[in-house]
């Protein structure tokens, strides 16, 4: 694939300008076709130009090295203008990805790309593909998405980073040889550590805690509650018992039964740790219409919007979860950083991420967004999302 | 509807409705096929078909009091009053939805739309209320029906247009209606600080230790319950069932009344909707998703012939019923959460194969003790 054709640019944006990059085509566009063409060009000549003097024949695994070994990091380039940024959440039309995809909507606006979203409405690798591959076609320079399976979006990514875009993963990793940055929400450490250390305040140190979960194969819930245990074993938390592993499979109805029948099963149950906003919420709304409600603590990983009635009514003292809209944006930034050659992916290189500050690449191309925020009654009204 | 059309005495779901049909226009003479023809032998078996709608019943409840005695001795908390109370609470909205299914089901149709229509609804609810936070309650459940009838509507006038089978077409609805959904919230989720804590109160509030919620799902499975079993449109809709061309030939405009079920199926899943979004209190565009083969499945537990003609709203309910506290008594025995569905499935399957038993048993003692008079 020696030559491809242009994509045909949006026209630049000034850096003050209020509107939006989705502006009408003026009469002048086509001279400065020529421009923004050459601008294009330029933009893409370290990922795109670079990809198409491989041989043939080099594996995906070679490519992705190829891709961001060939070129170096210069942290003071500027970031590019006109990027084209394309969010492929696991899923539209879901709450968490909407805010999250929102976040990145704001930091392209920032730096003055032009942004879109895209996905399927039901959450499956095999119809994340087929967007994948249109993304590509359309050489798009940023791909930020979370993949609902970190292999079967593999082959898709790849051709996708071939085509000369960048790939930033979020929520959700796709295998590291496909993708150029992963932005990890928070480390499974830190989660797990800041929901027991907040059952451990909530129940004065010591009791029979449980865990309701969302469903028993799910991968990064079981990384947490694994986690989870090992941190009770610590010697601070001798008092507290884990009885048992509850799975509401993320609906609203099962999740109700299975909080009550812990509480049926479990007199002396005194907390529980839903790691799943789903859960948390129906665990919580169950409590507040119930006798149970306020001699049994809850806490976990839920949204503010989603717990604000029930921290004001008291059913819940302290929640934690991370700002997806910060996640979006972080990823957005992180993108652009890549694209634009201020960062190339390898360990230790850092980029600022607009009004979030400067992150440092870790291991494995990932970056930590920060450890999670807690919700109470004194800040959750501070949040909408 | 009025009750002078009502009959006096609750009559056998099978072969009854096709004859008491008869005052409207005699089918032609010529070749037709006596009314009523394929139902169960219309001269003998009506104390027969009685028993068996009975022992239908009977083996669900049975099923349940079994289920109930044998996990209450496993826990005693089984039976705690907050413990009951949640069950009757978790039933309500299968209950009503199960009702409306069984209207639908006994004229040999079947609606899967009505998880669609329930999310719909629900999440109209939740609109309404960030809209008009000063809502009434009674407007909440009327919008709720309405928005619920219209889609019924859609899905009768569309079997009755289109004649296609029911399944067909409301498999469609069933996307289209979540589409809809989809393209309404786009991505919005309702909570429960969006909603006035009068509607969220009414999603736990109780009268006499009874859920509010459980009281509308009982009055709402009598008003079917009596539609079906005592009013002549009731009976209808198993004359239909039972064998639609006898009952087109005996005069039933079975097209209106399919529509008719239809209508008050989709009616009923709206009001499902707003009774789930005060209970749950969060509200997005995912709720109800799978629910209908849930009801489905209720209804064929309760002893609804799946292809129609028999069985009554009650054993759907207790259907429904007995799936809930299945769902219930699995988490309270601590079953492990890998098995939990195969249980689940294994528990309904023990159920109906005990009701089947029991109908079977019930139809030989009916035939032993007709054997005398019939010689």
């Amino acid at each position: 694939m020696p030559l491809r054709s242009v994509r045909i640019p949006r026209i630049p944006r000034t850096p003050h300008s209020p509107r939006g990059p989705r502006r009408a085509a003026a009469p002048g566009r086509a001279a400065r076709l020529g421009v923004a063409a050459l601008a294009a060009c330029a933009l893409l000549a370290t990922a795109a130009c670079s990809g198409t003097t491989r041989e043939d024949g080099e594996s995906d695994r070679d490519a992705g090295a190829g891709a961001s070994s060939t070129a170096t990091a210069d942290p003071n380039a500027p970031l590019a203008e006109d990027l084209a940024v394309a969010f492929l959440p696991k899923q539209v039309n879901n709450p968490y990805f909407t805010v999250a995809d929102e976040g990145g909507h704001a930091a392209v606006e920032e730096f003055g790309g032009e942004y879109k979203e895209v996905g399927p409405s039901e959450a499956s690798a095999s119809s994340q593909v087929s967007y994948l591959n249109t993304l590509a076609q359309q050489h798009t320079d940023v791909i930020v998405t979370s993949a609902n399976d970190p292999n079967a979006v593999c082959g898709a990514l790849n051709s996708a980073r071939s085509a000369g875009a960048r790939v930033v993963t979020f929520d959700s990793d796709a295998s590291p040889e496909c993708r150029d940055l992963f932005v990890n929400q928070a480390t499974a450490e830190d989660i797990a550590r800041t929901q027991i250390e907040l059952i451990a305040e909530e129940i004065g140190g010591s009791g029979q805690i449980a865990i309701l979960s969302a469903t028993p194969n799910a991968t990064n819930q079981n990384a947490w509650i694994e986690l989870m245990q090992q941190e009770l074993e610590k010697p601070e938390y001798a008092g507290i018992e884990l009885v048992t592993v509850a799975y509401g499979n993320d609906e609203d109805e099962k999740s109700f039964q299975e909080t009550q029948g812990l509480l049926s099963s479990y007199p002396d149950l005194a907390g529980i740790i839903s790691p799943t906003t789903v859960g948390l919420a129906a665990a919580a709304r169950y409590l507040s219409g119930s006798e149970y409600g306020g001699r049994v603590a809850l806490t976990g990983l839920g949204t503010p919007d989603q717990m604000r009635e029930f921290v004001h009514d008291g059913t819940v003292a302290q929640f934690a979860l991370w700002d997806p809209a910060d996640l979006g944006y972080l990823a957005a930034y992180a993108g652009a950083a890549l694209a634009s050659g201020q960062i190339t992916g390898a360990e230790g290189e850092t980029f600022t991420a607009g009004e979030l500050g400067e992150y440092t690449i870790g291991a494995d191309g990932e970056i930590v967004l920060g450890p999670p925020t807690i919700f109470t009654a004194d800040n959750i009204d501070d949040y909408a999302f | 509807m009025t009750a002078a059309d009502a009959h006096s005495s609750p009559a056998s779901p099978d072969a009854r409705a096709a004859q008491n049909a008869s005052p409207s226009p005699a089918p032609p003479a010529s070749g037709a096929p006596p009314a009523g023809g394929r139902a169960p032998g219309p001269s003998g078996g009506r104390r027969g078909a009685a028993r068996l709608g009975a022992a239908r019943e009977t083996g669900v409840l049975l099923a349940l009091l079994l289920l109930v005695a044998g996990t209450t001795l496993a826990n005693s908390r089984f039976l705690s009053a907050q413990s009951v109370k949640d069950i009757l609470l978790g039933a309500a909205v299968m209950v009503v939805l199960a009702a409306g299914q069984t209207l639908v089901v006994v004229t040999r149709n079947i609606d899967l739309s009505v998880g669609s229509v329930l999310g719909l609804a629900a999440f109209a609810t939740g609109k309404l209320f960030v809209a008009q936070p000063g809502a009434p309650l009674p407007l909440a459940l009327l919008v709720g029906l309405a928005l619920g009838a219209a889609c019924g509507l859609l899905n009768g006038a569309l079997i009755a247009a289109a004649r296609v089978p029911a399944l067909v077409i409301t498999l469609g609805t069933l996307y289209v209606f979540r589409g809809l959904d989809h393209s309404w919230a786009s991505g919005e989720q309702i909570n429960a600080a969006d909603m006035p804590h009068g509607f969220l109160d009414f999603g736990t509030a109780t009268v006499l230790g009874v859920p509010v919620l459980a009281l509308i799902a009982a009055a709402v499975l009598l008003a079917v319950g009596v539609f079906l079993g005592s009013y002549r449109t009731g009976r209808e809709l198993y004359a239909i069932g039972s064998e639609p061309t006898a009952a087109r030939l005996s005069g039933i405009r079975v097209g209106r009344r399919v529509f008719l079920a239809f209508v008050i199926s989709g009616a009923l899943a709206g009001l499902a909707g707003v009774l789930h979004a005060a209970r749950f209190g969060t509200v997005d565009a995912t709720v109800g998703t799978g629910m209908e083969l849930q009801v489905v499945a209720a209804v064929v537990v309760g002893g609804v012939a799946i292809f129609g003609g028999s069985g009554t709203a009650y054993g759907a309910a207790l259907g429904a019923l007995l799936l809930t506290t299945i769902g219930s008594a699995l988490t309270v025995l601590r079953v492990d959460p890998f098995w939990q569905q195969a249980v689940d499935g294994g528990l309904i399957l023990a159920a109906i194969c005990l009701d089947r038993v029991l109908a079977l048993r019930g139809t030989r003692r009916a035939r032993a003790k007709e054997a005398p008079h019939g010689a």
